[in-house]
């Protein structure tokens, strides 16, 4: 049971096989094996939201899964949204509405809300402040986080018509 | 002066690392050859150590040392101190327990550390610590303030008999004898004022290293303040000398007042770095921090406030117990005493006050500065008693405040603060406007004929901030001067790096301060860097909280800043051959008035450090530093006001509106500002409607984790409507009052008023969970 297992997992569309402790968590896989400290960990029991990633385009908290679960499965992180010269809608739309103060919760705000805008695409500010509800912020208050989501929405949607139209 | 400077809302320079995951914190680094801490930490409240066991651990994979509480009294590692010396009624100093970094004999709360297991990795530290025995003899507990100071309490430190650290007044007691007995009304109100846990979302963490040959630590810490760490740690704790200690704070995700203190933690990290001569990490869990943060607030409060017949406040006198958990915390004696009780006049002409605290040893998590740190339970005391009045004496809670208005400025307290300056006027009618004051009945009984209670509730709130005049502190019993410095560096080819003692931990600073560069040079803020945060880079500084370091911090830059520009312009005088009283600096020239003849500064620079061609005499570079001591506390004031409605089936609580006037003086970034107001308010309606931390009575935290403690949530907390109003303050050139704790420190008094007006009556603390605001209403306990 104790016996390290390996494991082939995509994380960022990059591909790695690492041999891994059966009680390594996913959020530690990450941060320690990885080195992808984008991720942060703020309460180690699932239910402040700072360490959610995309596992299979699903937002999950990366402090409740063992790595070894993840065989097989694609990750994603705050490192793969967006550069800081090429930065996701969500991203940039952060920046501008001033949704973030110290920045630790930053990533899986943003993480969560790119499932939360995936899946409801057309959110109003209550259904925006639900969908954050699983994320704890001590430093903004949530209102630019609201704000900056319901701009995130508009772009995306926005370049969604470009698209369609092109 | 241009688009970035004084006044513009600029987004954030600091941003892009921290949304591109590349921020980093202290757990993001990770040293050659690092060893993980693990602490073994007391699972009683107070319990006697009969002997620790740490054989079977040692043997463990991975386990590279046990270390005990006994080793690091023996290795003469200095007790934690209290920075504020705070003199009781009799004039006998404060009494105080020895705070030892791990106890060797007692522990007094559940958290303690008792024992450190250092390893290769956490996991290893973590299975070793289970292997470790540590054999305890259980001791009678005090988990809050009533059982501490029953008769017959167990006692916790034999220093102070009857747990009771000090009994300390203020004010003129016979003043207020004479107010109250020729008063025409009485208004009495007794409070309790929750206790909180700061939880700042990054945990605390410490990586300690050591270099024997040069006997020098590195410590990377979670600080809201590195200098006074190191000079703590240096002077007080016999770590090593400061210049054979540097201490860095790199991005740290949040303090509240929590990261101010130099912990335990950090300690043995550095002192366990030299025994086992390898780099010492440790990272809070989640229940650490709960265990170990200081906690803040835990007060119970009598108060009492006489008017004259004409609804004018005669005088107040109060009366509050401060638990300060187990041991006291670096600045924990100033809380409940000068930051509190010197702001019990709030915005209001009060003739004489006379307020006494006692301080309380409990069996609890150590208390210290959160958020506001004393001005928010003042202000919780003087605004809950005011809208009592109201109420008691039938007039509008609005025009009872506005009649006792301090109007007249300056205006000296009878609890030493002389309020500089500010229009309690002007913020109360912004925002009566802002939540239309007057269609609130015709809103209240359109929701009584939908079945809910609706509430209105006030709160005028008035902040000693700029913390603090040296000498002022200093005559009060501050243990250190909190002025600020700064250095101004102008590299040779004109980039500008501002060297600030003050720590940003979320606040912006590396935005807001570039700003008041751009302001004064008219260069973009993307030619200015600031550094803070290295002990090593930095000269010195007193750090971040008390929503100083704009107010000081901020001026220190601008002092620099005067020096540096007097240089520039004899240096551009010289080579224009004009004179220096004809430059003027635009658009980052330097120009003669009155003529097309200009400079760039980064030939200015170059020209100081190349010192070809320098006037006579002038040392070359171009680099200035200042030290900023203020002359007063800077007094940020406003009125909240809040609309709620509350679902009598449920008890559960709903914002209607919440409205923010606040002055915080002249804004430099309003856009930063706004984001501090909208943090300080949830934390402050966290106060009001969740957070609490509850002991029972043999001092275990029942509240330990996130699953146990609410914090404000997205759909917990509306969508704030802020107006500003401004009164420039006079103590500082920038004209600035500071804006980071006004929220937490202004909300819970108009949360709870709003729900007391909701429910008609008064029977009602904070937490206002749905549980306890059901019960308020049907009367049932």
């Amino acid at each position: 049971m104790t016996e390290p297992v390996v494991i082939r997992i995509t994380v960022n569309g990059v591909e790695y096989e690492k041999s891994v402790e059966p009680r390594l968590l996913l959020s530690d896989f990450l941060r320690n094996d990885l080195g992808l400290t984008g991720t942060h960990v703020g309460c180690e029991h699932g239910v402040c939201g700072a360490c959610t990633v995309l596992v299979n385009g699903e937002s999950a908290r990366s402090c409740l899964f063992l790595a070894v679960q993840l065989d097989g499965a694609q990750v994603e992180t705050v490192e793969g949204l967006g550069t800081a010269h090429a930065m996701h809608p969500i991203q940039q739309a952060f920046h501008e509405c001033h949704a973030l103060q110290c920045g630790f919760c930053t990533p899986g705000m943003l993480i969560t809300t790119v499932d939360l805008l995936k899946k409801f695409p057309e959110a109003d500010d209550e259904q925006i402040r639900e969908g954050l509800s699983g994320n704890l912020c001590r430093c903004t208050g949530y209102q630019n986080i609201v704000r900056a989501v319901r701009m995130a929405a508009d772009e995306l949607k926005a370049r969604e018509v470009k698209e369609a139209a092109s | 002066m241009g688009v970035e400077g004084i006044g513009a809302s600029v987004v954030r320079k600091e941003d892009k690392r921290f949304i591109t995951g590349k921020g980093r914190y202290v757990d993001d680094i990770k040293l050659q050859g690092m060893t993980h801490a693990h602490f073994i930490r007391s699972p009683h409240a107070h319990a006697k150590v009969k002997g620790i066991d740490s054989s079977a651990a040692l043997k463990m994979p991975g386990v590279v040392a046990v270390l005990t509480g006994q080793q690091i009294v023996d290795d003469k590692v200095g007790n934690l101190i209290c920075g504020w010396a705070i003199h009781s009624k009799d004039g006998t100093p404060m009494k105080m327990g020895a705070w030892p970094a791990m106890a060797p004999e007692t522990v007094r709360f559940v958290g303690q550390a008792v024992a450190v297991v250092i390893a290769e990795t956490k996991n290893q530290a973590k299975d070793a610590a289970e292997a470790v025995v540590v054999d305890y003899e259980e001791l009678p507990a005090v988990g809050n303030i009533r059982a501490a100071i029953a008769p017959g309490a167990p006692q916790l430190h034999p220093e102070a008999p009857g747990n009771i650290v000090y009994d300390w007044e203020i004010g003129d007691k016979g003043a207020v004898n004479d107010a109250f007995g020729k008063a025409a009304n009485v208004v009495k109100l007794e409070l309790t004022n929750n206790r909180l846990v700061p939880n700042a979302m990054e945990p605390r963490a410490a990586i300690a290293e050591y270099n024997e040959a040069e006997e020098h630590f590195t410590l990377y810490t979670t600080s809201q303040n590195p200098h006074v760490a190191r000079l703590v740690l240096s002077a007080f704790y016999n770590i090593a000398p400061e210049h054979k200690l540097r201490v860095i704070a790199p991005d740290v995700g949040g303090g509240f007042g929590s990261k101010i203190f130099i912990y335990p933690e950090e300690m043995v990290a550095l002192w366990a770095s030299k025994k086992v001569n390898r780099p010492v990490k440790w990272t809070g869990e989640r229940t650490e921090a709960f265990l170990t943060d200081a906690h803040g607030r835990d007060h119970v409060t009598t108060a009492e406030m006489a008017f004259d017949k004409d609804n004018k406040i005669l005088g107040l006198r109060v009366s509050t117990h401060a638990n300060f958990g187990a041991y006291m915390s670096l600045f924990s004696s100033s809380v409940p005493t000068y930051l509190y009780a010197t702001l019990l006049s709030g915005q209001y002409n009060i003739p004489a006050i006379y307020a006494e605290v006692m301080g309380v040893y409990t069996n609890t998590t150590p208390v210290d500065a959160y958020r506001g740190a004393g001005r928010p339970e003042a202000s919780y005391v003087i605004e809950r008693l005011m809208e009592t009045s109201a109420r008691q004496l039938k007039v509008d809670p609005a025009e009872l405040r506005r009649k006792n208005f301090v109007t007249q400025f300056p205006h000296q307290t009878p609890v030493i603060m002389a309020y500089d300056i500010g229009d309690f006027n002007a913020s109360l009618d912004a925002a009566l406007k802002s939540i239309d004051y007057a269609g609130f009945p015709a809103r209240q009984a359109k929701a009584k004929s939908e079945g809910k209670l609706r509430g209105i509730g006030f709160s005028c709130y008035i902040e000693a901030c700029g913390i603090a005049p040296s000498k002022a502190v200093g005559s009060l019993g501050a243990g250190v001067g909190l002025w600020e410095s700064a250095e101004v560096r102008v590299n040779p080819v004109g980039t500008i790096e501002i060297l600030t003692g003050s720590h940003s931990h979320g606040q912006g600073h590396e935005t807001t301060f570039a700003q008041l560069i751009s302001e004064r040079l008219g260069v973009p803020i993307s030619q200015v860097q600031i550094v803070h945060g290295d002990t090593d880079k930095v000269q010195f500084g007193m750090g971040t909280y008390g929503s100083r370091s704009l107010a000081v911090g901020g001026s220190a830059i601008i002092k620099a800043m005067e020096k540096v520009e007097a240089k520039a312009k004899k240096i551009a005088a010289h080579a224009l051959e004009a004179s220096e009283n004809d430059i003027v600096i635009e658009n980052g020239e330097f120009k003669v008035t009155g003529t097309d003849k200009s400079i760039a500064l980064p030939m200015v620079a170059l020209a100081a450090y190349t010192a070809h061609n320098l006037p006579d005499g002038m040392e070359p570079g171009l680099k200035e530093s200042a030290f900023y001591d203020p002359s007063n506390f800077t007094f940020p004031a406003g009125t909240y006001i809040c609309e709620i409605e509350v679902d009598p089936g449920t008890g559960k609580t709903s914002f209607v509106n919440f409205v923010a006037a606040d002055d915080f003086g002249r804004l430099i970034n309003p856009m930063i500002v706004e984001g501090q107001v909208h943090g300080g308010l949830t934390q402050g309606i966290g106060q009001a409607l969740l957070e609490g931390a509850v002991y029972d009575q043999s001092g275990q935290l029942v509240t330990a984790s996130f699953m146990d403690y609410a914090m404000p949530r997205a759909d917990d907390v509306p969508s704030y409507k802020l107006q500003h109003t401004t009164t420039l303050c006079p103590g500082n050139p920038l004209g600035v009052k500071g804006c980071g704790e006004a929220g937490a420190i202004g909300a819970s008094a108009a949360v709870i008023n709003a729900i007391t007006n909701a429910i008609g009556h008064n029977k009602l603390e904070m937490p206002a969970t749905p549980d306890r605001v059901w019960h308020a209403i049907h009367g049932q306990a």
